[in-house]
Protein backbone atom coordinates (compact mmCIF):
# COMPACT_ATOMS: atom_id res chain seq x y z
CA UNK A 1 0.00 0.00 0.00
CA UNK A 2 3.03 2.40 0.53
CA UNK A 3 3.91 2.87 -3.47
CA UNK A 4 0.01 3.44 -4.33
CA UNK A 5 -0.23 5.86 -1.78
CA UNK A 6 3.26 7.86 -2.61
CA UNK A 7 2.04 6.86 -6.59
CA UNK A 8 -1.34 8.85 -5.46
CA UNK A 9 0.64 11.38 -3.48
CA UNK A 10 2.34 12.34 -6.98
CA UNK A 11 -0.86 12.79 -9.01
CA UNK A 12 -2.54 14.80 -6.74
CA UNK A 13 0.65 17.61 -6.55
CA UNK A 14 0.24 17.42 -10.02
CA UNK A 15 -3.33 17.83 -10.16
CA UNK A 16 -3.06 20.93 -7.45
CA UNK A 17 0.16 22.45 -9.77
CA UNK A 18 -2.48 22.32 -12.96
CA UNK A 19 -4.85 23.85 -11.28
CA UNK A 20 -2.83 26.69 -10.00
CA UNK A 21 -1.64 27.33 -13.48
CA UNK A 22 -4.59 27.12 -15.01
CA UNK A 23 -7.21 29.06 -12.94
CA UNK A 24 -6.93 32.89 -12.20
CA UNK A 25 -9.28 32.87 -9.83
CA UNK A 26 -6.84 33.62 -6.88
CA UNK A 27 -9.23 31.86 -4.20
CA UNK A 28 -9.27 28.42 -6.29
CA UNK A 29 -5.13 28.99 -6.50
CA UNK A 30 -5.12 29.14 -2.94
CA UNK A 31 -7.27 25.65 -2.81
CA UNK A 32 -5.17 24.36 -5.12
CA UNK A 33 -2.02 24.46 -3.02
CA UNK A 34 -3.68 23.47 -0.07
CA UNK A 35 -4.62 20.10 -2.08
CA UNK A 36 -0.62 20.45 -2.88
CA UNK A 37 0.24 20.76 0.96
CA UNK A 38 -2.51 17.65 1.22
CA UNK A 39 -0.23 15.29 -1.42
CA UNK A 40 2.65 15.94 0.68
CA UNK A 41 0.81 15.42 4.04
CA UNK A 42 -0.30 11.57 2.57
CA UNK A 43 3.28 11.30 1.78
CA UNK A 44 4.63 11.93 5.21
CA UNK A 45 1.94 9.93 6.82
CA UNK A 46 2.22 6.55 4.49
CA UNK A 47 6.19 7.09 5.20
CA UNK A 48 5.52 7.93 8.72
CA UNK A 49 3.82 3.69 9.11
CA UNK A 50 7.35 2.95 8.88
CA UNK A 51 9.27 4.83 9.33
CA UNK A 52 8.63 5.78 12.92
CA UNK A 53 5.89 8.79 14.65
CA UNK A 54 8.07 11.70 13.15
CA UNK A 55 6.08 11.59 9.77
CA UNK A 56 2.47 11.99 11.78
CA UNK A 57 4.52 15.23 13.41
CA UNK A 58 5.27 16.78 10.46
CA UNK A 59 2.24 16.85 9.38
CA UNK A 60 1.24 18.24 12.38
CA UNK A 61 2.96 21.35 11.72
CA UNK A 62 2.53 21.17 8.12
CA UNK A 63 -1.48 21.72 8.89
CA UNK A 64 -0.75 24.16 11.46
CA UNK A 65 1.41 26.36 8.78
CA UNK A 66 -1.68 25.75 6.04
CA UNK A 67 -4.17 27.10 8.83
CA UNK A 68 -1.75 30.32 9.12
CA UNK A 69 -1.41 30.85 5.52
CA UNK A 70 -4.49 30.44 4.78
CA UNK A 71 -6.23 33.17 7.25
CA UNK A 72 -3.57 35.54 6.21
CA UNK A 73 -3.72 34.78 2.18
CA UNK A 74 -7.81 35.27 2.65
CA UNK A 75 -7.09 38.51 4.30
CA UNK A 76 -4.81 39.76 1.53
CA UNK A 77 -7.83 38.49 -1.08
CA UNK A 78 -10.31 40.26 1.09
CA UNK A 79 -7.99 43.71 1.00
CA UNK A 80 -7.27 43.10 -3.05
CA UNK A 81 -10.97 42.73 -3.86
CA UNK A 82 -11.28 45.74 -1.62
CA UNK A 83 -9.60 47.86 -4.30
CA UNK A 84 -9.85 46.30 -7.77
CA UNK A 85 -13.40 44.88 -7.04
CA UNK A 86 -11.98 40.88 -8.60
CA UNK A 87 -10.04 38.02 -7.30
CA UNK A 88 -8.76 37.55 -11.07
CA UNK A 89 -5.21 37.37 -10.94
CA UNK A 90 -5.30 38.65 -14.64
CA UNK A 91 -5.50 42.12 -12.98
CA UNK A 92 -3.42 42.07 -10.58
CA UNK A 93 -0.12 43.19 -12.67
CA UNK A 94 1.35 45.89 -10.26
CA UNK A 95 5.11 43.94 -9.78
CA UNK A 96 4.63 42.30 -13.49
CA UNK A 97 7.32 44.17 -15.56
CA UNK B 1 -10.19 -5.48 2.60
CA UNK B 2 -8.16 -2.73 3.24
CA UNK B 3 -7.11 -2.32 -0.05
CA UNK B 4 -10.12 -1.99 -1.40
CA UNK B 5 -11.21 0.87 0.68
CA UNK B 6 -7.58 2.67 0.04
CA UNK B 7 -8.57 2.11 -3.69
CA UNK B 8 -12.34 3.75 -2.94
CA UNK B 9 -10.47 6.86 -0.81
CA UNK B 10 -7.93 6.94 -3.73
CA UNK B 11 -10.57 7.38 -6.58
CA UNK B 12 -12.30 9.94 -4.52
CA UNK B 13 -9.55 11.95 -3.44
CA UNK B 14 -8.60 12.12 -7.93
CA UNK B 15 -11.75 13.08 -8.23
CA UNK B 16 -11.95 15.50 -5.99
CA UNK B 17 -8.86 16.86 -6.93
CA UNK B 18 -9.75 17.12 -10.45
CA UNK B 19 -13.22 18.30 -9.55
CA UNK B 20 -11.62 21.20 -7.99
CA UNK B 21 -9.76 22.21 -10.49
CA UNK B 22 -12.33 22.20 -13.35
CA UNK B 23 -15.47 22.88 -10.78
CA UNK B 24 -17.30 26.50 -12.80
CA UNK B 25 -18.00 28.08 -9.54
CA UNK B 26 -15.47 28.32 -6.53
CA UNK B 27 -18.02 27.14 -4.02
CA UNK B 28 -18.07 23.55 -6.48
CA UNK B 29 -14.70 23.55 -6.00
CA UNK B 30 -14.52 24.04 -2.59
CA UNK B 31 -17.26 21.62 -2.32
CA UNK B 32 -14.58 19.04 -4.31
CA UNK B 33 -12.22 19.86 -2.05
CA UNK B 34 -14.66 18.91 1.44
CA UNK B 35 -14.59 15.30 -0.57
CA UNK B 36 -10.91 15.01 -1.23
CA UNK B 37 -10.45 15.80 2.28
CA UNK B 38 -12.54 13.66 3.93
CA UNK B 39 -11.74 10.78 1.57
CA UNK B 40 -7.73 11.53 2.60
CA UNK B 41 -8.87 11.25 6.35
CA UNK B 42 -9.67 7.74 5.47
CA UNK B 43 -6.30 7.21 3.92
CA UNK B 44 -4.99 8.63 7.54
CA UNK B 45 -7.04 5.87 9.14
CA UNK B 46 -5.82 3.07 7.07
CA UNK B 47 -2.67 3.91 7.90
CA UNK B 48 -3.32 3.99 11.53
CA UNK B 49 -2.92 7.76 11.93
CA UNK B 50 -6.16 8.53 13.42
CA UNK B 51 -5.37 11.54 15.32
CA UNK B 52 -4.18 13.10 11.69
CA UNK B 53 -8.04 11.28 10.82
CA UNK B 54 -9.70 13.41 13.13
CA UNK B 55 -7.45 16.95 12.80
CA UNK B 56 -8.21 16.78 9.10
CA UNK B 57 -11.65 16.46 9.51
CA UNK B 58 -11.99 18.91 12.36
CA UNK B 59 -9.23 21.69 11.65
CA UNK B 60 -9.09 21.29 7.34
CA UNK B 61 -13.15 20.70 6.48
CA UNK B 62 -14.33 21.98 9.51
CA UNK B 63 -12.50 25.44 10.20
CA UNK B 64 -10.21 26.27 7.40
CA UNK B 65 -12.41 25.03 4.48
CA UNK B 66 -15.76 26.80 6.09
CA UNK B 67 -12.96 29.92 6.54
CA UNK B 68 -12.54 29.75 2.73
CA UNK B 69 -16.64 29.59 2.13
CA UNK B 70 -16.98 32.75 4.43
CA UNK B 71 -14.36 34.72 1.96
CA UNK B 72 -16.23 32.89 -1.47
CA UNK B 73 -19.33 34.38 0.43
CA UNK B 74 -18.23 37.59 1.61
CA UNK B 75 -16.90 38.83 -1.91
CA UNK B 76 -19.38 39.40 -4.74
CA UNK B 77 -17.70 37.33 -7.27
CA UNK B 78 -20.80 37.48 -10.05
CA UNK B 79 -21.78 34.18 -12.19
CA UNK B 80 -18.99 35.19 -15.14
CA UNK B 81 -16.94 31.77 -14.36
CA UNK B 82 -15.53 31.81 -17.97
CA UNK B 83 -12.69 34.30 -17.13
CA UNK B 84 -11.25 31.65 -14.37
CA UNK B 85 -9.41 29.65 -16.87
CA UNK B 86 -6.41 30.61 -18.41
CA UNK B 87 -6.64 30.82 -22.28
CA UNK B 88 -4.49 29.54 -25.37
CA UNK B 89 -0.36 30.02 -24.76
CA UNK B 90 -1.32 29.83 -20.76
CA UNK B 91 -3.10 26.88 -21.16
CA UNK B 92 -0.39 25.06 -23.45
CA UNK B 93 2.30 26.16 -20.86
CA UNK B 94 -0.01 25.02 -17.72
CA UNK B 95 -0.25 21.97 -19.05
CA UNK B 96 3.49 21.62 -20.35
CA UNK B 97 4.60 22.69 -16.97
CA UNK B 98 2.06 19.87 -15.14
CA UNK B 99 3.38 17.39 -17.39
CA UNK B 100 7.51 17.92 -16.99
CA UNK B 101 6.65 17.40 -13.30
CA UNK B 102 4.61 14.56 -13.52
CA UNK B 103 7.25 12.86 -15.75
CA UNK B 104 9.99 13.97 -13.28
CA UNK B 105 7.90 12.39 -10.60
CA UNK B 106 7.44 9.03 -12.42
CA UNK B 107 10.87 9.35 -12.75
CA UNK B 108 11.44 9.49 -9.18
CA UNK B 109 8.99 6.80 -8.25
CA UNK B 110 9.95 4.53 -11.38
CA UNK B 111 10.67 1.22 -9.68
CA UNK B 112 10.23 2.33 -6.05
CA UNK B 113 8.56 -1.14 -4.35
CA UNK B 114 11.91 -2.80 -5.25
CA UNK B 115 14.40 -0.14 -4.24
CA UNK B 116 17.53 -1.42 -2.53
CA UNK B 117 16.82 0.54 0.17
CA UNK B 118 13.35 -0.16 1.15
CA UNK B 119 15.10 -3.58 2.35
CA UNK B 120 16.38 -1.32 5.51
CA UNK B 121 12.73 -0.58 6.36
CA UNK B 122 11.73 -1.15 9.80
CA UNK B 123 8.08 -2.59 8.79
CA UNK B 124 5.04 -1.77 10.53
CA UNK B 125 5.53 -3.70 13.68
CA UNK B 126 7.75 -0.77 15.42
CA UNK B 127 4.29 1.81 14.67
CA UNK B 128 2.38 -0.95 15.88
CA UNK B 129 4.07 -1.43 19.40
CA UNK B 130 4.11 2.50 19.65
CA UNK B 131 0.74 2.77 19.13
CA UNK B 132 -0.43 0.16 21.41
CA UNK B 133 1.71 1.27 24.03
CA UNK B 134 0.83 4.94 24.03
CA UNK B 135 -2.24 5.08 22.14
CA UNK B 136 -2.94 7.55 19.02
CA UNK B 137 -2.70 10.87 20.67
CA UNK B 138 0.00 9.77 23.07
CA UNK B 139 2.27 8.51 20.03
CA UNK B 140 2.33 12.11 18.94
CA UNK B 141 2.29 13.92 22.37
CA UNK B 142 5.29 12.18 23.88
CA UNK B 143 7.78 13.86 20.72
CA UNK B 144 5.94 16.93 20.35
CA UNK B 145 6.21 17.69 24.05
CA UNK B 146 9.76 16.57 24.15
CA UNK B 147 11.89 16.46 21.37
CA UNK B 148 9.94 18.94 19.86
CA UNK B 149 9.18 21.70 21.97
CA UNK B 150 10.59 24.22 20.56
CA UNK B 151 9.10 23.84 16.84
CA UNK B 152 6.08 23.13 19.19
CA UNK B 153 6.33 27.03 20.69
CA UNK B 154 7.31 28.56 17.61
CA UNK B 155 3.88 27.41 15.52
CA UNK B 156 2.16 29.04 18.67
CA UNK B 157 3.97 32.11 18.12
CA UNK B 158 3.84 31.94 14.11
CA UNK B 159 -0.19 31.48 15.12
CA UNK B 160 -0.13 34.59 16.87
CA UNK B 161 1.70 36.37 14.17
CA UNK B 162 -1.06 34.79 11.35
CA UNK B 163 -3.82 36.68 13.77
CA UNK B 164 -2.55 39.80 13.92
CA UNK B 165 -1.96 40.52 10.46
CA UNK B 166 -4.87 38.90 9.17
CA UNK B 167 -6.61 41.21 11.27
CA UNK B 168 -4.60 44.39 10.29
CA UNK B 169 -4.81 43.22 6.54
CA UNK B 170 -8.28 42.81 6.02
CA UNK B 171 -9.32 45.94 8.25
CA UNK B 172 -11.22 48.42 6.24
CA UNK B 173 -8.94 50.93 6.05
CA UNK B 174 -6.10 49.73 3.21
Amino acid sequence: MLVEALVLSAILFVIGTAGVLIRRNAIIMFLCIELMLNAVNLSFVALSRYLGIEGQLYVFFVMTVAAAEAAVGLAIIIAIFRHYETVNVDNFNLLKW
Amino acid sequence: MVDLLFYVFAAVVLGGGIGVVLARSPVGSLLFMLATLFAMAGIFVLFEAHFLAAIQVMVYAGAIMVLFLFVIMLLNLGHDFRKDFTHGAGMIAAFAVAGLLAGLLARQLRGTGDHPLYAFFPGPEGMDALLAERGAVGAIAHPLFTDYVVAFELTGILLLMALVGAIAIAKQRV
